[in-house]
């Protein structure tokens, strides 16, 4: 089995939240490295060299979105760090703002020092209550022990951190929604362009990036980018925290190297399938990455590549997993519901696609649907794919429409048997 | 004739106004405050945002307020209706449901007699579904008001946590009347 990798996170049990276990533990020192010794464009040089990819799910290069900053001086400028983590199955960020925040504020720090950042605004789910007293306590020490005000370290670099609550919406997850919500508005997402980069937080220059990316930094700033593109793959460097949940033994969070099987992340780490089930489905990066039968969740490797030619993509790396007692039918339509309750109803395709789509899966479930009405799930799901303001409609419609393209026969026993056929089905919606 | 100046009796007590101003230095514009301070009007007013607060937090933000009312429907966090003083959101989203999230809600349910949107009659309890919550890894899970997450829960769990609730209310009644 392969080894946890701990970059991100503390060993098992340990807690690294306060500052003097952090420092005990390299903590500090690539901000050290990277304000007294490096030049701002030759880190943002390293982070692009690194390969980093972003860790909040579309996977766009970290280093690359930092190069996109104008060079035209205009102040200030920010960061919006985003610890939305909303997607459902993903449990990471919150791993690391609770047991290893000052990873983060290092990793801001050095983001902000590399792109002459005045000031970062980490957004958190108003419902992290653990989370945001762990990072605003950090933040604090962080402040009294100089890493962040005035002068930090003496490079000249006036910078702060403030973390900001949400109020329950995943929609401020997207990354203009957020920006919306912080700036103390609906979190409806914004047309674009203009991009963040070149208006962001109140029409400045912003860089947004999730937590994970972010507190990678100080590890590729301390050890090279050389080093860290020995771990995971090609084109998906360094580890990342997948979250397993669902019908396993032991599920849970484990930081492991990207490009892994998935079959070994199941079945080993997370301790293999409740006694005597078999592999039915699995949803390999958070509920709006398209499902993968048995049979192809045994041969993927969790990388961007891999699984994008397997016809799903790596999402948040939350991993969930159904044995053959599960009705995906019923899987299919919470994630429908879910989906239509999180829309925020600006684009007609995605406020009533997502509220039809519901409507029609509820009415599988019930047995009540007809053949035909499966059609029309499978042509409301293309409908809503593209042309919106955000990326939700389409989430809806992978998250929902690949339920069906790979199991259009639970569906079809579904309408035949008028409600479900399974026998001992083991999980209600 | 001209109109005397309508009189408003400020409803946001002294501190709770200090903790939102406190709030300010931190941001380019106040504006950006109106979440935390719908959050600080939740804590002290028992877990929901009264009516008559809205036009006073509204003028200490500078906005109108219909700015602040549609931030508060848009929001699940915000209760624009009263709770109860405990106020319990099970996550029904899929990998809890996969763990048995249902079945708590049922519990829940039946043992306090109440539904999604009631009240128990005696003011101390009210449950709600909510989607994914972050602990899927741990499910199912509930929060309690703003606490911290109750994770790998079972049905079994749920008579020690309401006796745990009923408790502390207890405790909390029996200080305010030695006040
Ligand atoms: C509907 C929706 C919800 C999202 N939710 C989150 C989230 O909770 N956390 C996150 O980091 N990114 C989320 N994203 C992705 C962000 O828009 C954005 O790509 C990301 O924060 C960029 O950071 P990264 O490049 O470091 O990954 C979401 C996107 C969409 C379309
Ligand atoms: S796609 Fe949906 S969630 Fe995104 S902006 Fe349009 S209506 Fe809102
Ligand atoms: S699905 Fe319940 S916490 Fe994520």
């Amino acid at each position: 089995m392969t080894e946890q990798l701990r970059l991100l996170l503390p060993p098992e049990g340990d807690d690294w939240s306060p500052i003097e276990n952090y420092k005990q533990n390299q903590g500090y020192e690539a901000a050290a490295k990277a304000l007294q010794s490096m030049k701002p464009e030759d880190i943002v040089e390293e982070v692009k060299a690194s390969g980093l990819r972003g860790r909040g799910g579309a996977g766009f290069s970290t280093g690359m979105k930092w190069s996109f900053l104008p060079k035209d001086g205009r102040r200030p400028r920010y960061i919006a760090c985003n610890a939305d983590e909303s997607e459902p199955g993903t449990f990471k960020d919150r791993q690391i703002l609770e047991r290893n925040p000052h990873k983060l504020i290092e990793g801001l720090l050095i983001a902000a020092w590399a792109n002459t950042i005045d000031a970062a605004y980490v957004y958190m789910r108003g419902e992290y209550r653990g989370a945001f007293e762990n990072l605003v306590a950090a933040v604090d020490e962080a402040r009294a022990a100089g890493y962040l005000g005035k002068n930090v370290l003496g490079s000249g670099l006036d910078f702060d951190v403030y973390v900001h609550r949400g109020a329950g919406a995943y929609i401020c997850g997207e990354e203009t929604g957020l920006m919306e919500s912080l700036e103390g508005r609906k979190g409806q997402p914004r047309k674009r362009p203009p991009f963040p980069a070149i208006s962001g937080l109140w029409k400045q220059p912003t860089v947004i990036n999730n937590v994970e990316s972010m507190s990678h930094v100080p590890h590729i700033v301390l050890k090279g980018s050389e080093w860290f593109k020995t771990i995971g793959k090609e084109k998906s460097t360094g580890t990342t925290i997948f979250g397993v949940s669902g019908q396993v033994m032991n599920p849970g969070a484990f930081e492991l190297p990207l490009g892994l099987p998935l079959r070994e992340i199941i079945f080993e780490h997370a301790g293999g399938l409740l006694p005597g089930r078999s592999l039915k489905a699995v949803i390999p990066g958070g509920v709006s990455m398209p499902v993968l039968t048995a049979e192809m969740a045994m041969e993927v490797d969790m990388d961007h590549d891999t699984l994008q030619k397997a016809g799903t993509l790596l999402g948040t790396g939350a991993i969930i997993v159904m044995d053959d007692s599960a009705c995906l039918v019923r899987a299919a339509t919470v994630i429908a519901r879910f989906f239509r309750h999180e829309s925020c109803g600006q684009c007609t395709q995605c406020r009533e696609g997502t509220g039809w789509l519901h409507k029609l899966m509820k009415s599988v479930e019930a047995g009540t649907a007809t053949m035909q009405d499966l059609d029309t799930i499978d042509e409301v799901t293309s409908f809503m794919e593209g042309h919106t303001i955000c990326a939700l409609s389409d989430a809806a419609a992978w998250g929902t429409g690949w339920f069906l393209r790979r199991f259009r026969s639970e569906f079809e026993a579904h309408i035949e048997h008028g409600g479900c056929p399974l026998e001992g089905a083991s999980f209600e919606i | 004739m001209t109109a005397e100046p309508a009189v408003v009796a400020p409803v946001l007590p002294a501190a709770l106004r200090e903790r939102i101003v406190a709030e300010f230095p931190k941001y380019p514009e106040k504006r950006a405050v109106l979440l935390s301070a719908l959050h600080f009007v939740q804590d002290t007013f028992e877990g929901w945002i009264p009516q008559a607060v809205v036009p006073e937090v509204a003028a200490l933000l500078g906005l109108k307020p219909i700015d602040v009312w549609e931030v508060i429907h848009f929001y699940a966090m915000f209760n624009s209706e009263p709770v109860g003083r405990c106020h319990l959101r099970v996550c029904t989203n899929l990998s809890c449901c996969l763990r048995g999230a249902r079945g708590i809600m049922r519990r829940l349910e039946e043992t306090l007699a109440v539904r999604p949107g009631e009240v128990t009659p005696d003011g101390n309890f009210s449950v709600g579904e909510v989607e994914c919550l972050g602990s899927c890894g741990t499910a199912p899970v509930i929060q309690v008001n703003n606490e911290r997450y109750r994770e790998g829960l079972s049905e079994d769990d749920l008579p020690g946590l309401l006796d745990e609730l009923r408790t502390r209310l207890a405790e909390q009644d029996a200080a305010k009347d030695e006040e």
